[in-house]
């Protein structure tokens, strides 16, 4: 018990009120929000929107998709028969499971390397001052803001049988193949499409990495006598490499979530040559109504994803240069 | 239940998602009548046309029925994209937001097979008037279970041969006077297309995917995609191998039949001949001189095809009763004579080429009659099954190899049955 605890209530707050503040509720208020408080609110006020969206699209639904993928749900009649791991199960049983994932890698490996190594390229190419240079810029990005199902479709006119694409290689006296139809050279197509679609943004990342380089150093290198390859390797690429870190990040993921160019482009064909893993989802929860299998398929590609980004982060201090 | 409807409600974020009709009426009277209140029923149908003059006639119908029933608050044409029809209407009923009523193409098996139809024939049967023997019974059969009607054929078009005379004449060909076969639209098509660079013949709406749709050919040489009751695949058949053979000579022999990737719309011009469905003849504009003929004969003789609609009155409609007596008024004689300007009618009494020439600007009352009112009641539908989706891709992966200069036509079969089996096992 203190001094003050034995006087009159009343005589209390008048002994602790501050000259022109008469008011106790204004005066309790204000002791409540102390600086410490108040920065807490507006951090929690600011990050409250990413919150709840992370919440209700992205906790709420895989918390939902591991209650589906435990159930067989009849969609028609809305009743849900537990069944506890058939579904995942099922994944061993799958015959197509194997051809699904194979595809994916293949598409995820291709768009990457492909994404990452033209995306560089451009941006080593037009990370100079010359004529045009704004031209070239804008033309290789404007493909990222184009949609992606209109997109797809221009290509799958393009690369029909008798598309514009072989009738430009008959002009040359070349018997060009039938894309779409052949499992190689329609997965080719799919990849290609994918890479020229959305390097923009791959350039645009490592175009701003570039310039971020200094000056100072390419100067000092070559007054040492350092060749183009040596200061590419020695000085662009370790200064560039958290850019490299986050684009090749970006792109897997990206691969990994590739769904409309598939549907548009070959609807997984011919054979399940085309059929990745998200579309393979698709096809199982919406199309054939497997909404407990798909939900199974779902969690197994969010492991993968997740792993995968993990690794890359893991990896990181290995060889991005400010990680060291 | 309402678990499930509320975990069905959320579905869509995560990946993206019982009332009797009228009871078995004894007496053949009339429908029990409604008892809620005035103005407090809305009904919604699902439909995939997009078709302006079509949904105007749903509407006047719909506006003439609520007229004389005071409890209609509103009815509904709800169009969905047909490409997405089965998707999106499935995607409703698991979110709780099933429409009333629905129209219904290859997903009816599985949603008779789910108990989610509720049976039409008390209701059809017990309004007067509206005659239910007058329904024929190749129509009815694809929508019934255990004597029980539950979708209504409200459509029924029959495929048929398009042929385009002009291209025809320019490569110095000519159709049999009668008795035309497979093998003879092939040799015109092969000659058509080697005169004019024109495709020969195309299957419409196959383009090497849905080969459901080849029932239109395969049929003619006796072959079907499985039996009777759909227990057992018959893909690897003679008779399917026959057929097949046929096809795959008509793409990579001899060039009659454009190969996969290769688009040729008849309607554009295209093509010698199409198989389409009499319906698709909306699409003539009169570009080219045309004819429309019943199906070629196979090796098996003539036979017809079918491609039906239904609809139906889903179970988990809040107002069944009601629903269930609307789709009678839609469907009773009057208004199918107004729908069948649209959609060949089920009903015997409305099919004869003068009728059906009345509404159709396209074709002659005698070519209506031998396309479309002498087939229907010998005709088949499209192979259709339980898990429709699941069957035809599979299927389609499989079939994928036949598509090839050197394929082996009796292995890629067999390999369809053994995709297919397990499903068709179910």
């Amino acid at each position: 018990m203190t001094a003050g605890s034995t006087l009159p209530r009343e005589a209390v707050t008048t002994a602790s009120r501050a000259p022109g503040d008469k008011d106790p509720v204004r005066r309790r208020a204000r002791r409540f929000w102390t600086m410490r408080r108040r920065d807490a609110a507006a951090g929690y006020l600011f990050i409250a929107p990413q919150v709840i969206g992370v919440v209700l699209f992205v906790l709420v639904p895989v918390g939902l998709a591991i209650v589906y993928s435990l159930n067989k749900w009849n969609i028609f009649t809305g009743r849900l028969s537990f069944v506890g791991g058939a579904n995942y199960a099922a994944l061993a049983a799958d015959p197509q499971l194997p051809s699904v994932l194979g595809a994916t890698a293949v598409f995820s490996l291709g768009v990457v390397v492909l994404n990452i190594a033209l995306g560089l390229g451009l941006a080593v190419m037009l990370n100079r001052r010359f004529h045009g240079v704004t031209f070239f810029r804008t033309l290789f990005f404007s493909p990222v803001v184009i949609s992606v199902v209109a997109w797809t479709l221009v290509w799958g006119f393009l690369l029909q049988d008798n598309g514009g694409i072989n009738a430009v290689l008959a002009q040359l006296g070349i018997h060009g193949p039938n894309w779409l139809q052949e499992g190689p050279t329609a997965m080719g197509a799919v990849i290609v499409t994918q890479v020229i679609r959305s390097v923009g943004v791959n350039m645009v990342l490592f175009l701003s990495a570039l310039q971020g380089v200094p000056s100072e150093l390419y100067e000092a290198a070559r007054i040492d006598g350092a060749g183009s390859r040596t200061i590419f390797t020695r000085i662009t690429l370790p200064l560039i490499s958290p850019t490299l870190l986050l684009t090749s990040i970006i792109t897997i993921v990206g691969a990994l979530q590739a769904f409309a160019q598939i549907a548009v482009l070959t609807e997984g064909g011919p054979a399940l040559s085309t059929t990745v893993l998200v579309y393979y989802v698709f096809q199982q929860a919406f199309t054939f109504n497997n909404i407990g299998y798909g939900s199974t398929l779902a969690l197994m590609l969010l492991t993968f994803v997740m792993l995968l980004t993990v690794l890359q982060w893991q990896l990181r201090r290995k060889w991005v240069f400010y990680e060291h | 239940m309402n678990t499930a409807k509320k975990l069905a409600g959320a579905a869509a974020l995560a990946t993206a998602a019982i009332v009797a009709l009228a009871g078995c009426s004894a007496s053949p009277a009339a429908p029990a009548p409604t008892t809620a209140a005035p103005n407090s029923v809305a009904l919604r149908m699902t439909v995939w046309t997009s078709n302006e003059a079509q949904l105007a006639l749903f509407a006047s119908i719909a506006d003439s029925y609520k007229a004389t029933h005071p409890e209609i608050k509103s009815i509904t044409f709800e169009s969905l994209p047909f490409a997405d029809y089965n998707t999106t209407l499935t995607t409703q009923i698991a979110g709780g937001n099933a429409p009333d009523l629905a129209w219904m193409g290859d997903l009816s098996k599985d949603l008779i097979a789910s108990d989610a139809l509720l049976p039409l024939t008390p209701v059809l049967k017990d309004t007067k008037g509206w005659g239910y023997d007058d329904l024929l019974p190749s129509a009815t059969a694809e929508f019934s279970r255990d004597g029980q009607l539950y979708a209504y054929p409200f459509s029924n078009s029959p495929y048929a041969l398009y042929v385009n005379k002009d291209l025809l004449a320019a490569a110095g060909q000519s159709l049999p006077a009668e008795g035309l076969t497979w093998d003879q639209v092939s040799t015109i098509g092969a000659a058509v297309n080697v005169a004019t660079g024109k495709a020969g013949f195309v299957i419409r709406d196959f383009d090497f995917s849905a080969w459901n749709t080849l029932a239109t050919v395969w049929t003619g040489w006796g072959a079907s995609a499985w039996n009777a009751d759909g227990t057992k695949c018959t893909f690897d058949d003679d008779k399917m191998v026959g057929a097949f053979t046929f096809l795959h000579d008509a793409v990579y022999k001899h060039s009659a039949m454009p190969g996969p990737g290769t688009k040729a719309d008849f309607f554009a011009g295209d093509s010698a001949f199409t198989v389409a469905q009499v319906s698709r003849a909306s699409l003539l504009t009169g570009s080219f001189g045309y004819d429309v003929v019943p199906l070629p004969a196979g090796p098996a003789g003539t036979y017809s095809v079918i491609g039906q609609a239904g609809m139906g009155v889903l179970r988990t409609s809040a107002h069944p009763q009601e629903a269930g007596s609307f789709l009678a008024y839609l469907t009773g004689p009057e208004n199918s004579a107004k729908l069948s300007q649209f959609f060949p009618s089920a009903r015997k009494s409305l099919l004869s080429g003068e009728k059906l020439a009345a509404n159709n600007t396209k074709l002659t009352a005698e070519q209506l009659q031998s396309v479309v009112v002498d087939q229907i009641p010998g005709a088949v539908t499209l192979p259709n099954h339980t898990s429709p989706a699941e069957i035809a891709q599979k299927g389609k992966t499989a079939l994928d190899a036949m598509w090839k200069p050197d394929a082996d036509v009796e292995k890629v079969l067999g390999s369809v049955c053994s995709a297919i089996s397990p499903l068709l096992a179910k």
